[in-house]
C-alpha cells in the first residue's frame, strides 16, 4: 500500500469520473445503521467498501460470496504469499441467509438496472419487442422484486441517457418504485425505500413531492439542462443544488487500495477525468 | 426398497419422461449437475418444464430444444453475465416462461416441500411479475392487519437433479461447498431426486462435524450417480473451480454458424469419460481455481 501512496499523486485533480461517482455512491450508505451493504458490480462494491472504511464502520459486508467480513475485501485477484490479502471473516451469509436478511429489511443494495422510470421502477429482465418475444433478453428480474419491496435500494448508472431513464414505465417492472397505481388496497408500500441514483452526470434522489426524482447534485461541468435532455421524464432539482464533490486525497487512497487492479477504469467508456475538459 | 441407489446417468434419464417438470439445483455457474444434463442432451427427452436458478445448463437445454417452459429468476454465468443460448431462445419467442423473483422461487420450492399449495410473500407485489404470470393470485391476511400478500404457488417438481461432493449408495449426501445454496429445497419439492456425486462411498461413516454437511435426508434421494467432475464446466467447491476457458468457448459458439451443433459434436456426442478427457481430465479440472469475487 505504501508503494501506491508514493507513486500516485493524491491530488483530487487526478481523480476520474468513476472515482467521483464511487465517492458519491458511498454516501448512499451513510446513517443507514447496522445493515448489510450490498454493492453489486465493481463501482457499487467499491463505494460500499469506502462507506464502511470511512463514515459508516457499522455496516455489514460480505466477501461477495458466502462470508461476512470485518474489513472490505479488495476487488480481483488477492495476490499470493506474504503480500496476499487474507479475508477477515466475522460471520456467515449464505444465499439463503441473504434472503432472510432481505425479507427482514436490514439491507441496502445498489445495482445497475438496464432501465429506470420516473417512479424509480427498474428493469433487469427484457427490453424492447414484446414480453413473449423481446428484442433483448437480459438477466431476468433476479432479486429486484423482493429487494425493492423490502429494504433500502440505490442505483448506479454509468451511461445516463434516455435509453436508461425511459419515458412512461420500464418495459418489465422488476424492481418496484413509488407508483401507487400498481398496488391494490391492502398491499404494503411502507418498506419501499429508494435512496440515490448515481450516474455519470449527476446524483438523483427521491425527495420531491410523492417521492419524485430530483437532481441532488451535478457533476463538475454538467448542467441541469444537459441532465434533463438525457432523461426521458421531467426532473426536479433540490433547492440549493451543489456540485458533486471531488474525492479527497484520503478517499482516493482508499479507493486505490480497495481496487488494486484498477477494475474501476472500465466503469465509463474511455475512463474520463472527474473534471471534464470544455468540449 | 433397495438401499443400493447407485444408477448410471443413462438409467436416471431413462426414468424421466417427456413433458416432466424438472428442477435443477445449483445457482448460475455454481454446482450444476452437468453430467446428468449432458445425458439429457444425448437423449430424445423433450417438452420439459425446467425450474432453475439458471446457469449454462439452461442455455444448453434450450439450444438442444429440450425446454418447453422455463421457470426462473435469472439465467447467467456470472463472469459471462448474459447466457447466450437462453437469450437466443427467449428472443426467438421459443420459450414459455414463468419469470419469478429469486425469493418467490425459493418460496415456491418450500411450499412444495411442505405440501402446501402456496406461501404468502410481499416479493413480486407491484411488479410485472404479477402481470406476466396471470396465474399468480393474492391473499389477504385473515388477522386484523388485513395485509394483502402474493400467494406464491408451490413449485412441485416431478424430478430434481443435484450435484454433491460425496454420497453413499444409500443416498446420504455431503455438500462441502461453503454455500449449500437451495439444493435441499429442490430435493424436498421433487417426487424423485437424483444426485450426481464427485465421490461415491459404499456407506458414509461420519464424525459430527462432517455430518453437519448433510443437508437433506436420504429418503428424499431416488438415485445416486457417480460422476467425477460432474459439475464441469460449472464449479463445485472445494473440489474444483469453474472452467472459464470452456465457458468462453461455449459462449463463443453461440455466435458461430452451426456453433451449437459443433459444441454438441465435440462435447456431448461422446461418453462422459471421453468428455472428461477432452476437457483435460481430472488432473486439469481438479486444478481449476474457485472464482474470486
Amino acid at each position: 500500500m505504501d508503494d501506491v501512496k508514493k507513486t500516485d499523486a493524491m491530488d483530487a485533480s487526478t481523480a476520474t469520473l468513476a472515482e467521483l461517482m464511487i465517492v458519491a455512491a458511498s454516501e448512499a450508505w451513510r446513517n443507514n445503521g447496522e445493515v448489510l451493504a450490498s454493492g453489486i458490480g465493481v463501482a457499487p462494491r467499491i463505494a460500499a467498501s469506502l462507506a464502511k472504511l470511512t463514515h459508516s464502520p457499522e455496516l455489514l459486508m460480505t466477501d461477495s460470496e458466502t462470508f461476512l467480513v470485518s474489513e472490505p475485501i479488495p476487488l480481483g485477484p488477492r495476490g499470493q504469499g506474504d503480500g496476499a490479502h487474507v479475508p477477515k471473516y466475522e460471520g456467515y451469509m449464505s444465499f439463503d441467509r441473504v434472503f432472510e436478511c432481505v425479507w427482514g429489511g436490514r439491507r441496502h443494495a445498489m445495482i445497475g438496472p438496464s432501465q429506470i422510470d420516473r417512479f424509480g421502477q427498474s428493469n433487469l429482465s427484457v427490453v424492447g419487442g414484446s414480453y413473449e418475444k423481446p428484442k433483448s433478453a437480459i438477466l431476468g428480474v433476479r432479486g429486484l422484486p423482493g429487494n425493492s419491496i423490502n429494504h433500502m435500494n440505490s442505483m448506479f448508472v454509468p451511461n445516463h441517457g434516455p435509453r436508461v431513464f425511459v419515458p412512461g414505465e420500464v418495459d418489465m417492472v422488476s424492481g418496484v418504485g413509488y407508483n401507487p397505481a400498481r398496488f391494490a388496497p391492502g398491499m404494503k408500500m411502507d418498506y419501499i425505500d429508494l435512496r440515490l441514483i448515481v450516474t455519470d452526470l449527476c446524483v438523483l434522489d427521491f425527495g420531491g413531492p410523492e417521492h419524485a426524482i430530483r437532481v441532488h447534485s451535478l457533476h463538475p461541468g454538467v448542467s441541469f439542462d444537459q441532465v434533463q435532455t438525457a432523461t426521458g421524464f421531467p426532473l426536479l432539482k433540490v433547492e440549493q443544488m451543489r456540485e458533486t464533490p471531488l474525492p479527497s486525497a484520503e478517499q482516493l487512497a482508499l479507493i486505490r487500495r480497495l481496487d488494486p487492479h484498477n477494475l474501476r477504469a472500465t466503469t465509463i467508456k474511455n475512463n474520463p477525468p472527474a473534471v471534464r475538459t470544455a468540449s | 426398497m433397495a438401499l443400493d441407489k447407485q444408477l448410471t446417468a443413462a438409467a436416471v434419464v431413462a426414468q424421466l419422461r417427456d413433458g416432466m417438470t424438472l428442477g435443477i439445483g445449483g445457482w448460475g455457474p455454481r454446482r450444476k449437475p452437468m453430467t446428468l444434463v449432458r445425458e439429457i442432451l444425448r437423449s430424445p427427452l423433450k417438452d420439459l418444464t425446467v425450474v432453475a436458478y439458471g446457469g449454462p445448463e439452461v442455455g444448453m437445454l434450450c439450444a438442444a430444444g429440450k425446454v418447453k417452459k422455463l421457470v426462473y429468476g435469472f439465467v447467467t454465468m456470472d463472469a459471462i453475465p448474459l447466457e447466450p443460448y437462453f437469450r437466443k431462445a427467449r428472443e426467438a419467442g421459443a420459450l414459455q416462461v414463468m419469470e419469478l423473483d429469486e425469493g418467490m422461487f425459493e418460496w415456491g420450492l418450500r411450499a412444495a416441500g411442505m405440501r402446501m399449495s402456496f406461501l404468502p410473500t410481499r416479493c413480486g407485489l407491484g411488479t410485472d411479475v404479477i402481470k406476466r404470470n396471470p396465474e399468480l393470485k393474492t391473499i389477504a391476511s385473515p388477522y386484523d392487519d388485513g395485509e394483502v400478500y402474493l400467494a406464491m404457488p408451490a413449485l412441485k417438481l416431478d424430478a430434481a437433479l443435484l450435484h454433491v461432493n460425496e454420497a453413499d449408495r444409500l443416498g446420504n449426501t455431503l455438500m462441502r461447498a461453503n454455500d449449500p445454496l437451495f439444493d435441499h429445497l429442490f430435493a424436498r419439492a421433487a417426487d424423485r431426486c437424483y444426485v450426481s456425486t464427485e465421490v461415491l462411498h459404499d456407506k458414509l461413516e461420519l464424525d459430527g462435524a462432517t455430518a453437519r454437511l448433510n443437508f437433506f435426508e436420504r429418503y428424499l434421494v431416488s438415485g445416486v450417480v457417480h460422476a467425477p467432475c460432474g459439475a464441469h464446466p460449472t464449479y463445485s467447491g472445494p473440489d474444483y473451480g469453474w472452467d472459464l476457458d470452456h465457458l468462453k468457448r461455449y459462449n463463443a459458439s453461440a455466435a458461430e454458424e452451426g456453433g451449437w451443433e459443433a459444441y454438441m459434436n465435440e462435447f456431448v456426442r461422446c461418453s462422459e469419460s471421453e468428455y472428461l478427457a477432452k476437457v483435460g481430465g481430472v488432473e486439469r479440472v481438479g486444478k481449476l481455481r474457485t472464482p474470486v469475487f
